[in-house]
């Protein structure tokens, strides 16, 4: 009898009649279902796999399994020139490849101590921003598709390509650019760079309000984000949360104005959080909110990068670029902000090789994702997909 | 030629084996399965169009002038497909399934009158066997998900079910509201009680105060038995990656796809149908303009509810291009706590007006 009434506890059902206990009906749960969500699957933003366990459409426990697009980054960079990993930032999150060269360059050249020229630090500053409106315009548009919503995915990418070509213009390339290098920059922007620039921040500005009508209030779209995946900021800064994810659970926390770097000091622009007025902080609707709203912040960079960019006479884009970079015996990490978070270098050099004894990336991305198991719990099967889509996830970041 | 295709068509009424009207059946078929393939192939076409035109891109463009053999094409791609049963599906209803479901869909157009002269069965229940037949459906829908033997195809299975059997409770009352200001469940004959030479004032839509609730209700509700945005969510591509038909490829997978752009129509059809006078012209007379009179008859019938129904499915796939998809439960909840007592108030008041007023 104590037996059935321990049961009774889990998930058998039983009644008293009397004294006795009577069994009414054994283990009332249905069958759970393993669901395999992934590699290939098409809102998980590229190989990442999810392993769910379901009940009915209800997924009680999602377990992340990566490495399908591990390439040996790590690895990879011990046997290069410090010069010659840049090209390999790149492919770590290929929507920013210039964050991500950014990075990697003050890392090295906090290691070196070399004062590099000012313009060049002007140039990196827009290129950069310029990449992380591109990035967070995948970023909104894949949302978008995650919710059902096909349309403003193309807006969206109507859009990043103006951006892709001004970077083709003054890289080369329209994704993996090998344009910020150790010291300098692979050449000087084109001469009519700035005047693009400026036509592209004017077209865009009116855009960005269309983005927001069309998507960002839209009753659906609310309803499906809003009080979904909700992360306290706690929560978020013990799993190592950062970027918009952090600035979401309301965290103003960005590296720019926490840990400047660069030229970022001189200028002025906000860090947007949530005030939780339009959404609950923390859930996917003020990630999405505050990817929103940092597009305008970065328009509002590039401008006064443009304003105050010193003229291109007598410039050397190269001219502070070491011939060999052999830097000292020691250590350093360096981090910047990109547009899924931070991304920080953690570089070793031994003083004698002009190869790094070891490089590792702290990328934002995998951090990010690693709470994907608590926020997945108890959520319905569209929810989970709208949770991944916020978490703005880039394999080939995760994966390295 | 006419004489020719008189006679023709008068031996095909003549032919009755066993006592079956069997050469009757054919004769209305033929015009049917033309106009219902028509409708979907231009349907398919003019979804693409549509959703390049809001999304700043050009749409098909390569085969035909301005793409338009591109659906023609496609089904002709789509043939020569091998055509792939899963080694551990249940073959039959795998293989059963878009056949009910393509049956279910085109079912209803026997009842849909094109014309004053022309409607394929003229049932005195035609509404009601309209409602019914698109049931059919459901168990299409079942056996392509359960079928398949793959769990995203179930999930697609499940929430389409649930989706359409639930739905089918707020179309069918507000349906009802439309044959209660006729009086009728024929089809034909709800029609021809919305003619007269004031045009579209003649159409339920605009003789009561409250048959904009019914038509909304209605407008709403088809969208979820068609599996159209926002309440997609039995092919929910990000979600269920293509929901019940994830196995199916070839010409299996067409008669899926075409079977919802026959459904897409079929539904228009019937809102045109009951709420905005199916084949009547909507012009009205003015004075000595016979307007009305001029644009009304067998041929212009046809022009006018395809034309309605064009119209309707034009505004599913702008909805479709601009709306996100709901949620299961909020699509439920929008069914059972918002359509259905809605749809009770308006049958209501309908019957109150129907009584009351004349």
């Amino acid at each position: 009898m104590q037996e059935l009434e321990r049961a009774g506890m889990g998930s058998t059902r039983v009644t008293r009649k009397g004294n006795n206990v009577v069994l009414l009906e054994k283990d009332l749960q249905t069958e759970q279902m393993v669901l395999a969500m992934g590699p290939q699957h098409p809102s998980t933003h590229g190989v990442l796999k999810l392993e769910c366990l379901t009940d009915g459409e209800v997924v009680t426990h999602a377990e992340p399994y990566l490495g399908y697009l591990h390439r040996c980054f790590e690895k990879c960079c011990e046997n290069v020139d410090y010069q010659a990993v840049i090209p390999y930032t790149d492919r770590l999150d290929y929507l920013a490849g210039m964050n991500s060269e950014f990075a990697y360059a003050i890392t090295v050249e906090k290691l070196l101590d070399i004062e590099i020229p000012r313009r060049v630090e002007f140039i990196r500053v827009i290129v950069a921003e310029l990449n992380r409106i591109a990035s967070h315009l995948v970023a909104i548009g894949t949302y978008g598709i995650d919710l059902g919503a096909f349309t403003p995915f193309l807006f969206c990418f109507r859009d990043r390509e103006i951006i892709l070509s001004l970077l083709e213009w003054a890289s080369g390339a329209r994704m993996l650019y090998n344009y910020i290098w150790v010291g300098g920059l692979a050449y000087d922007v084109p001469a009519d760079f700035n005047k693009r620039v400026m036509e592209f921040v004017t077209y865009f500005r009116p855009k960005t309000v269309e983005l927001y009508k069309l998507l960002t209030e839209n009753e659906i779209f609310v309803k499906r984000t809003r009080g979904i995946g909700i992360m306290p900021a706690d929560v978020a800064i013990n799993y190592g949360w950062s970027g918009p994810m952090l600035r979401g659970s309301g965290v103003k926390w960005d590296l720019r104005r926490n840990d400047p770097y660069s030229i970022y000091p001189e200028l002025d622009f906000e860090v947007p959080v949530p005030d939780g007025k339009v959404s609950d902080i923390g859930d996917c609707l003020s990630r999405h909110l505050v990817r929103a709203l940092e597009m305008d912040e970065s328009l509002k960079i590039i401008e006064q990068c443009i304003q105050k960019m010193p003229s291109s006479e007598g410039f050397n884009a190269r001219s502070a670029v070491p011939k060999r970079v052999r830097p000292k015996a020691g250590e350093v990490y360096g981090r910047a902000e990109n547009p899924r978070g931070e991304l920080g270098f953690y570089i070793q050099s031994d003083g004698k090789s002009t190869k790094p004894l070891r490089c590792k990336s702290r990328s934002s991305c995998f951090v990010n994702l690693s709470a994907m198991k608590d926020l997945s719990k108890g959520q319905l099967i569209p929810d989970l997909v709208a949770i991944i889509g916020s978490i703005d996830i880039v394999l080939g970041e995760i994966d390295r | 030629m006419g004489n020719s295709l008189n006679a023709w068509s008068e031996a095909l009424v003549g032919f009755t084996p066993m006592g079956l009207p069997l050469g009757l059946v054919i004769l209305a078929a033929i015009p049917l399965v033309f106009i219902a393939l028509y409708s979907l192939t231009y349907g398919v076409y003019g979804e693409r169009k549509i959703s390049a035109f809001m999304q700043d891109r050009l749409g098909p463009m390569e085969v035909g002038k301005w793409g338009i053999l591109q659906t023609i094409a496609d089904i002709l791609k789509l043939l020569q497909k091998e055509d792939i049963v899963p080694t551990s599906a249940d073959k039959f209803l795998f293989v059963i399934g878009p056949g009910v479901l393509f049956v279910g869909s085109f079912l209803a157009y026997a009842v849909l009158p094109f014309s004053s002269s022309f409607i394929g069965a003229s049932l005195n229940v035609g509404l009601f066997f309209a409602i019914g037949i698109v049931a059919i459906e459901v168990v299409g829908i079942l056996a392509a998900g359960w079928g398949s033997n793959n769990k995203w195809s179930l999930y697609g299975a499940v929430r389409s079910v649930a989706q359409i059997v639930s739905y089918e409770i707020p179309a069918a009352i507000a349906l009802l509201c439309g044959a209660m200001m006729a009086g009728t469940l024929d089809m034909q004959k709800i029609t021809m009680l919305q003619s007269g030479s004031y045009g579209f004032a003649h159409f339920f839509l605009f003789q009561s105060p409250i048959a904009w609730l019914p038509f909304l209700i209605y407008f709403i509700a088809s969208l979820a038995e068609v599996n159209r945005a926002p309440f997609d969510i039995p092919e929910a591509e990000s979600e269920l990656v293509a929901g019940y038909f994830t196995e199916y490829s070839g010409m299996k997978f067409a008669v899926i796809f075409l079977a919802e752009y026959g459904s897409m129509f079929m539904v228009s059809a019937i809102i045109s149908i009951v709420f905005l006078g199916g084949w009547n012209s909507p012009l009205p007379d003015i004075g000595s303009f016979a307007l009305n009179a001029w644009t009304n008859g067998p041929v212009w019938g046809v022009f006018w509810i395809i034309m309605k129904g064009f119209f309707f499915i034009f505004v599913q796939m702008w909805l479709r291009w601009t709306l996100p998809r709901l949620r299961v439960d909020q699509l439920m909840y929008l069914c059972w706590k918002v359509l259905t007592p809605f749809a009770f108030v308006s049958f209501v008041l309908t019957a109150i007006w129907v009584i009351y007023v004349p």
